[in-house]
């Protein structure tokens, strides 16, 4: 199979004109999974956009993205197959008499009667596919085991009808909040690529491609004034998408240059615990 | 190369990171589709198949400067003379920047005084100017760390000596002042803030660059090897508490967060999933209609067990200070893990500290209380454990109860004082369960005045707390 990309600086350009904003290490990592093919999980704080970049490459190269988001309790009916069983029970009585039982059988378990979850789905698509495995930590140990086969082999085993190889290797993204320790056979089998908290140029850069109409003093001071605020001792440090939404209030305010004043009465929207807040209003007007 | 990789994950492996065999086939298979001449896209390939937790990319990071820090054009190293084209470029960079200061320019950097010296690398900081400060870096390393080639001093010493002759102190507070200049006049709190950071940040990458350019030269005179095995740290889980340096101390913190997340999350877990309770009717019968009426699917309730209740004893005498509110600030971000927390903390007297959690949300706030408000001297301040349990169970022993575990903590040098082991003996027959953490290795027990072993006999167990793994493992079987 070809390669998606040609080389890093691709995947990066591509992502900016979907206006993602990658750094070194994203663009370099999302390369490499292509050219390996391998999965790439996908770990970092709340808010960092960790699903927005499976999106976002989905998007650029023109792929469909399919998501399965995980919980707890999830298991392979939800997640890889299932039989129709109500359409099968129909399929039985519909012609009790013609049909001998060893034809019905087969019949009954063929490809027609299966319901096809989002990872079955993703191997089986004739079109280009980018797969999104949500919040992974959420489900129990036990269960990571039904991802293996499908994220080292891209295949999957049902009993009854053999093996199903994917037709082409799509893009995979196992996205992560670190609430638990992953198995060593899930991280073994992909990329690692941690995404933080984004340095401050890159962060005002974010701002600028994603807020409209907001000027670039404006933004300068956003992501100052985060930044400072993340180096606090919080137990909630704004993400992102806080910041976006602050720097998105700012603007619709009419603010063009943020004091202690105003900063004080909108901070609600980058910080949501009334300590955190109280915090950073004493740090950032007392001294 | 492969010889080159081979050794950087023999060292990775060294520095206690699992880096499993499919993992270096991964590394070799990476490195062939990435430009090499690109450090950074290297360094990503490398990192993204070998490390997959993010707690250990400091120690890859680490191995890797030490490495592959000599390989890339722009890290030659240059001695005292004979500089070549980085001379060049310095000078063209200066006198840039004297252009515009009025200044007379200078030739090389060798010749410049520190007074100007210090001018051009406050210039550089106040304008963020990255290749001057790596320039500057190299140059404030060859002044004034006086390396020789062969002498057997850590890099710390080299780093300090640098930077004692910078002053980066007082050029924090030239730096504000110059800014305050070009605004004409003061600025408000919060910019002033803003701009501290900004500076305190350039600063802090001013000195990465010297740490790195100190690292580079080591790594030339003594060989990667070597230098591996000096700079070879323990990770943050395995960081003993009571030798951690004040920065180890803040890198635990830091994992700690996590830490409790995830023991949260499994821990509540655990105690769903523990076993199944009696049949749930309702909920069968709700089931039975997608199977015609016929209850194939019976469905169980599952049993709510009752939170643990856990009364924490603590010594916060010196030796063992850092552990106790480690535990303790590791006890508190759980405590919804658990009905009811109680807290004690003794050195030669006894108090509660219960209420300093409960009257704020944040637990460093507690702890720095408790240095300060805790009533635990006695008589000289010197470790009694016998008399702080003696005054404990006169106190407070009526409230243990069977459904209660005492946890307690410290490293049992008692200073010769007579044990009252009698009181541990008493708590286990009232308590659910009584345990021992003992922060010191466990060679160490029963020599000179600890006595570990007279109370542990009567606890359900005495573990050995050193580093955060061991906390963590201990943490997941009480609950």
């Amino acid at each position: 199979m070809a390669p998606r990309f040609d080389s890093v600086q691709q995947v990066r350009d591509g992502l900016k004109s979907v206006n993602y904003l990658a750094d070194d290490g994203i663009a370099g990592v999302a390369f490499l999974a292509d050219r390996l093919g391998k999965p790439i999980l996908v770990e970092g704080p709340a808010g960092t956009g960790k699903t927005q970049l499976a999106k976002s490459i989905a998007e650029m190269t023109g792929a469909r993205l399919i998501r399965l988001q995980c919980y707890e309790g999830l298991d392979e009916s939800k997640a890889l197959y299932e039989w129709n069983y109500k359409k099968q029970l129909l399929r039985i009585q519909a012609d009790k008499s013609s049909d001998s039982w060893s034809e019905i059988h087969d019949d009954i378990f063929g490809s027609e009667f299966l319901l096809t979850r989002p990872l079955l789905e993703a191997i089986t698509a004739e079109d280009p596919v980018v797969l999104l495995i949500d919040e992974v930590d959420r489900v129990e140990v036990e269960t990571e085991a039904l991802l293996l086969e499908i994220l080292s082999e891209y295949q999957v085993s049902i009993p009854e009808l053999g093996t199903i190889t994917a037709k082409q290797v799509p893009m995979v993204f196992l996205t992560s909040n670190n609430t638990r320790e992953l198995s060593e056979a899930l991280k073994r089998r992909c990329l690692f690529l941690h995404v933080d908290y984004p340095q401050m140029d890159r962060e005002k850069e974010i701002v600028l491609t994603k807020v409209e109409g907001i000027t670039d003093m404006l933004a300068d001071q956003v992501a100052r004034i985060v930044r400072s605020i993340r180096q606090l001792d919080l137990k909630k440090s704004p993400s992102v998408s806080e910041t976006l939404d602050w720097a998105r209030t700012l603007v619709l305010l009419g603010i063009d240059h943020i004091d202690a004043e105003q900063a004080k009465e909108t901070l609600h929207i980058l910080l949501k615990y009334q300590t955190d807040i109280a915090k950073a209003v004493k740090e950032l007007s007392v001294d | 190369m492969l010889e080159l990789l081979s050794g950087f994950i023999v060292e990775l492996r060294n520095a206690g990171l699992p880096v499993s065999l499919t993992e270096n086939l991964d590394a070799m298979t990476a490195i062939s589709h990435i430009p090499l001449e690109d450090r950074e896209a290297f360094k990503y390939a490398l990192g993204a198949t070998l490390v997959k937790n993010h707690a250990h990319w400091r120690s890859f990071e680490t191995v890797f400067e030490v490495y592959f820090s000599l390989r890339g054009p722009e890290y030659n190293i240059t001695d005292g003379d004979g500089e070549g084209s980085i001379d060049d470029f310095l000078r063209q960079m200066q006198d840039a920047q004297m252009k515009g200061e009025g200044n007379g320019g200078a030739g090389g950097m060798d010749q410049l005084t520190p007074e100007e010296l210090m001018q051009i690398l406050m210039n550089a900081l106040m304008n963020g100017d990255q290749a001057m400060m790596r320039a500057l870096a190299r140059q404030a390393v060859q002044r004034f760390a006086g390396m020789e080639p062969g002498r057997p001093v850590g890099g710390t010493y080299y780093l300090y000596r640098t930077l004692r002759n910078l002053d980066l102190d007082g050029m924090l507070d030239k730096l504000m002042n110059a800014s305050r200049e070009q605004v004409g006049g003061e600025l408000t709190k919060l910019e002033d803030r803003l701009e501290r950071d900004e500076f305190n940040h350039r600063i802090e990458q001013f000195k990465q660059e010297v740490e790195a350019e100190i690292r580079r030269r080591l790594v030339a005179d003594r060989g990667a090897e070597a230098m591996a095995k000096t700079l070879r740290k323990p990770l943050p889980e395995d960081v003993e508490f009571m030798h951690a340096s004040r920065d180890e101390m803040q890198n635990l913190k830091k994992a700690l967060q996590p830490l409790t997340r995830k023991l949260a999350a499994k821990l509540a877990r655990k105690r769903r999933h523990g076993r199944k309770g009696p049949l749930d009717f309702r909920n069968t019968v709700r089931h039975s209609l997608a199977y015609g009426g016929v209850p194939a699917e019976p469905k169980f309730k599952y049993p709510r067990p009752s939170k643990p209740e856990l009364i924490v004893v603590a010594d916060i005498s010196g030796s063992v200070a850092a552990f106790a509110r480690f535990t303790l600030m590791l006890v508190y971000a759980l405590s919804n893990q658990f009905s009811k927390v109680r807290a004690f903390v003794f050195i030669d007297g006894i108090d509660e500290v219960t209420d300093f959690f409960k009257k704020t949300e944040d637990v460093s706030e507690a702890i720095q209380r408790i240095n300060t408000e805790a009533d635990v001297i006695w008589v000289d301040g010197h470790s009694d454990y016998g008399h702080a349990f003696e005054v404990f169970w006169e106190k407070w022993g009526k409230e243990i109860n069977p459904k209660s575990s005492v946890i307690l903590l410290g490293d049992a040098r008692n200073n010769y004082h007579a044990s009252q082991a009698w009181v541990v003996k008493e708590m286990k027959q009232k308590a659910r369960k009584v345990f021992w953490l003992n922060p010191e290795p466990r060679s160490y027990w029963n020599t000179g005045d600890s006595i570990v072993g007279e109370y542990g006999t009567h606890t359900d167990g005495v573990f050995e707390c050193r580093n955060l793994r061991q906390l963590e493992a201990f943490v997941e079987k009480l609950a």
